[in-house]
Order: C-alpha cells, then sequence, then structure tokens
C-alpha cells in the first residue's frame, strides 16, 4: 500500500479514540475536531519519514493536544506574555499515553462521545449524520451522498445539531455501571440505525451505501474491543456481519432486490458469516438474552441453511415468538408471520397479519407480506390490492420495482 | 530448523481495509507462498480472525477461568499454538480445559480461524 493508504487507513482507525480523548481534554467538540485535524496534518509530514509511531492513537492525542494549546498560547500572546511553565515538556509522554489506552483508560471517552451522537432530541437522521461526521470522519459530502441530499442541506443539518448538543453539558464523570449499560444500549441502536441506513438504501448509491455499512461495522466491533462482556454488544456486530455476508446477492443487474429465499448463496461472504457466528457463540455464554442477540440468532439460521428449502423456519419462528416477548412491536409480529406461513402455512399466517392491519396500514412491507399470502391462496383478486397499496408505500424504486413484476404477472395471467 | 513467523499489525486498520485492498495484499502474498509451496518448504499458515472473536482461558486459576476477549498480558510471552478442528466454542473451550489440566498456568487465548492454509507437506 501507498504512503497516502496506510496512513489514511491509520488515521481513519485511530480516530474515534483520538478525537473522544480530545475531547475529554478540550471539553468542546469543534476544539476535539479542529486538534484531530492538526495531527493528522503532522502526521501526513511525519509519519512518511518517521515510520508510524507504536501507537498512533496515543501520537495523535498528544500531537493533537499540544497543537491545541500551541494555538491558545499564539491567541493569549497578542494580549499578555505567555506562560511557558504551563506548556509541559511531554517527552516519553507517548508511552504513558499508549500505556494508558492500553489499560483502557480511554474505553469510556470513546462510549461518551458516541453517547453524545445519540441525544434524544436529535431526531435519528441527525444522530447518524453527527455519529458518521465526529465518530468516524466522513466528510460532509460523502454523508450527503448516502443520504440523497444536497451537500448544503447536510452541513446544515450537521450544524443544527451540533448546535443542539453544545447546549447540554455532557457528563465527565465516570458513568456507573447502570448509566453505562443505558448508554451502550442507546450507542447500539444508533449504530444498528447507521447500519440500515446504509442497507436499506438498496441498489442506488452502492459505494455510499457500503460505507455506511462499514461503518457501523468498525463502529460495533471497536466498541465491542472496549467491552468484550456484553453479550448485546455481541449479538450487534454478528446480527450487522450476517446482514452485511448478504450484501452482494440483494440485488440483480437492474438494482431489483432478490428475495432472501432466491438469493444466489455461493454470493454470501462466508467469512463474515462464520465470524458473526463465533461471535454469537460468545453471547450465548453469559445467558442474558437480548434482542440483537435473537435477531443475530435468527440472521444466523437463514446465513447456515444451505438452500432456502433448508432453512429452519420451526426454530425462527421460535425465535421470533422470543422476540415478541422481548420487544413487542407490530414489525416483529409481522416477521413471525412469514415464519408461521412456512411452518403452518399462509392461512394461519394471515390470521396473524389481521391484528395487525390498523398499525402498520402504512408500512410497505405488510402490503407486501399479505399480497404474496394471498397468492399463494390463489386470491388473486385481494393479493393485488394489496400489492397496488404496497407500491404505493414503496421507499425506494427496488421495492416498487419488485412488487411491479407481482402485479404484471398476476394481470398477464388474467389475460 | 522449522521456524514459525507471527503476523503482527494493527486489526483496526487491516480490518478496515476495502476489499479490493485486501485481496491485493492477499494477491501478492499468494505470490511468494505459491514458490515456498512448491519448494515444499511452506507448512499450514493461517489468518485469525479479529481479537473481538477471541476468549481466553486464564489457567493460572483453578479451576480455569474463561474471559471474553484476547489475551492481553505482557509479562507472558508466546510460547506455542494448537490448530484444533471443534465442532463449536464450547467444544473449543473443553479441549483447552484438557489440555490445561496437564499443563497449568498461563493462558490459552482460543481464536477462530479465518482462512487456513494447509501448505505442503514438508520436505
Amino acid at each position: 500500500m501507498s504512503d497516502v493508504g496506510w496512513i489514511g487507513a491509520t488515521l481513519t482507525a485511530a480516530r474515534p479514540q483520538a478525537v473522544s480523548a480530545l475531547m475529554r481534554y478540550f471539553r468542546d467538540l469543534d476544539l476535539a475536531e479542529e486538534a484531530f485535524q492538526d495531527a493528522s496534518l503532522r502526521a501526513l509530514k511525519s509519519w512518511p519519514k518517521n515510520g508510524p509511531p507504536r501507537n498512533p492513537a496515543a501520537w495523535l492525542i498528544l500531537v493533537g493536544r499540544n497543537a491545541a494549546l500551541d494555538g491558545v498560547r499564539r491567541r493569549s500572546r497578542q494580549q499578555e506574555l505567555p506562560d511557558e511553565a504551563e506548556i509541559s515538556d511531554l517527552e516519553d509522554a507517548e508511552d504513558a499515553m499508549a500505556q494508558q489506552l492500553d489499560e483502557g483508560h480511554y474505553r469510556d471517552d470513546v462510549l461518551r462521545l458516541l453517547f453524545i451522537c445519540c441525544h434524544p432530541e436529535l431526531p435519528a437522521v441527525q444522530q447518524v449524520a453527527l455519529a458518521l461526521r465526529i465518530v468516524s470522519g466522513l466528510s460532509v459530502t460523502q454523508i450527503a451522498r448516502a443520504f440523497l441530499v444536497s451537500e448544503a442541506a447536510m452541513e446544515q443539518r450537521i450544524t443544527r445539531a451540533k448546535a443542539r448538543i453544545a447546549k447540554t453539558q455532557a457528563s465527565f464523570e465516570t458513568p456507573n455501571a447502570i448509566e453505562r449499560a443505558e448508554r451502550l444500549a442507546a450507542v447500539a441502536a444508533m449504530l444498528y440505525l447507521v447500519f440500515n441506513e446504509g442497507y436499506s438504501r438498496g441498489g442506488e448509491q452502492g459505494e455510499a451505501r457500503e460505507q455506511l455499512c462499514g461503518e457501523a461495522i468498525r463502529l460495533s466491533r471497536l466498541l465491542l474491543k472496549l467491552y468484550p462482556a456484553e453479550p448485546e454488544i455481541l449479538g450487534l456486530t454478528a446480527l450487522m456481519l450476517i446482514q452485511h455476508a448478504r450484501a452482494g446477492a440483494r440485488f440483480d443487474a437492474d438494482g431489483s432486490i432478490i428475495l432472501l429465499e432466491d438469493q444466489d448463496r455461493s454470493l454470501w461472504n462466508a467469512e463474515q458469516i462464520a465470524e458473526a457466528s463465533a461471535l454469537i457463540d460468545k453471547a450465548v455464554r453469559h445467558r442474558r438474552p437480548g434482542a440483537y442477540q435473537v435477531q443475530a440468532a435468527i440472521a444466523a439460521l437463514h446465513a447456515r441453511a444451505p438452500s432456502a428449502a433448508a432453512t429452519d423456519w420451526v426454530q425462527i419462528e421460535r425465535l421470533y415468538a422470543t422476540l415478541e416477548r422481548m420487544e413487542p412491536s407490530p414489525v416483529v409480529t409481522l416477521n413471525r408471520a412469514v415464519a408461521v406461513s412456512k411452518t403452518q402455512g399462509a392461512e394461519a399466517a394471515l390470521a396473524l397479519l389481521e391484528p395487525l392491519a390498523e398499525r402498520l396500514k402504512g408500512y410497505f412491507y405488510f402490503f407486501g407480506v399479505k399480497g404474496a399470502l394471498l397468492l399463494q391462496l390463489d386470491r388473486k383478486a385481494e393479493a393485488k390490492a394489496a400489492f397496488t397499496q404496497a407500491i404505493s408505500l414503496a421507499t425506494s424504486p427496488a421495492e416498487a420495482a419488485h412488487i411491479r413484476m407481482h402485479l404484471d404477472r398476476l394481470s398477464a395471467e388474467s389475460q | 530448523m522449522l521456524y514459525a513467523m507471527l503476523c503482527y499489525n494493527d486489526e483496526d486498520a487491516v480490518f478496515s481495509w476495502s476489499k479490493a485492498e485486501d485481496d491485493a495484499v492477499m494477491a501478492r502474498l499468494g505470490e511468494v507462498h505459491e514458490k515456498l509451496v512448491s519448494a515444499r518448504k511452506m507448512g499450514p499458515a493461517l489468518r485469525l480472525m479479529p481479537t473481538t472473536a477471541a476468549v481466553t482461558l486464564r489457567k493460572d486459576s483453578d479451576p480455569p477461568l474463561v474471559l471474553d476477549g484476547p489475551f492481553a498480558e505482557t509479562k507472558e510471552q508466546l510460547l506455542g499454538f494448537y490448530v484444533i478442528d471443534c465442532e463449536s466454542l464450547e467444544d473449543a473451550i473443553g479441549v483447552a480445559r484438557d489440555l490445561a489440566k496437564a499443563n497449568p498456568g498461563g493462558a490459552y487465548e482460543i481464536r477462530p480461524i479465518k482462512v487456513f492454509l494447509p501448505g505442503a507437506e514438508l520436505a
């Protein structure tokens, strides 16, 4: 890899840890970001000559901190004489810093930085954009492209989100066990949003989409390194890895959706599925089940089935029932209905769908599933009505195209 | 003399490589491997899953303790390793416990293997 290549990869990898430590020093997001930016520029000059430092995050924290202190000193010089004694000599400091990092003193910093992005007053989209900008360091252009909005609009959203969080005082105390658990849960939900933002984009914007999924997995892995014994973080990472493993098989050349049962399983990324399985095995040992673990287990049952026909639907139905008890939601029931259609038939599944109709009347998948079940029962007119409703609720051209295919087939048959 | 070569790098950086970057590195390594294997100089080589997939059996306590994550101490040194085909993580931990009974003290880090290259039967 070229110099710029490895330096870029190293800076990206070190960023969450470095920015969150700088954030604790300066207690100011903008200052922390500037300091990291400054340190990155110095790294681009220094690392090709001197080689990479032993611990890049420690190097960036120290250099960033010093650069920012220099800036403060320069500004104050215009008003009064500089106080040299305040600038400490930081020889050997990189080693000391590296040791602190090794000992995990900074894990709560990273969690805090991620948690700041999950501010409950921020709409989901802004949480995601903020995390991508601040924690991952994606450019506004990259984020705008992923969200299919103009750069100016995204810039404005991020500025507004930053202004909102600047008003709230982040706690710099070490969190207690309960606070830490709450933060982890909020951050996990936000990371899954980042992932789904990429996952649901479908065929369009392939690269930008890929990047969001990749970022969510990277940050989730980072969280897992900092909190290795959290079963839900293991579950979340596994869940995203399995869904991401199918990326290459989810769309055809025209960008239309290929359903799970029709996907070419040889295109699934076996290494990612294997890694996810290893993480699920670790999570299960804790005997503290949670929603991400259950969803990961469901995804793993699909991923491990050699063919669609060999899928263990009985077990999947059981897991959806467990998920329904943990986090009751009409969407989970809808998913259980799909499993029930495989184990008990379309009639039984439709009966489960009925009570959901009111709450899911604006949900594309509800009508897609309903149409498919009606079609299985040869109730063509009703199926057509459901598909027509689905099309009006589709959120992407790929979704609409998939339903269009059913409708076209129905009208071809009726001719 | 047989030599083991242990591979170290920053996993955060390596796991953020794009597929194209990763493939390019593996292709370059593949060329080197090929020469070594055809000369029957290269035995098994492997690429491990990230440390997040690891558990560690501390066998300096009785009974040995299973902890999540990689082996993270600096006061012990890497002295050897096994490659074992296991049904599950529980199975792997069971094997490690058996080994620990025979040889207490220190730790076993149990890490799944991502890529296994069998190599050649050595000359």
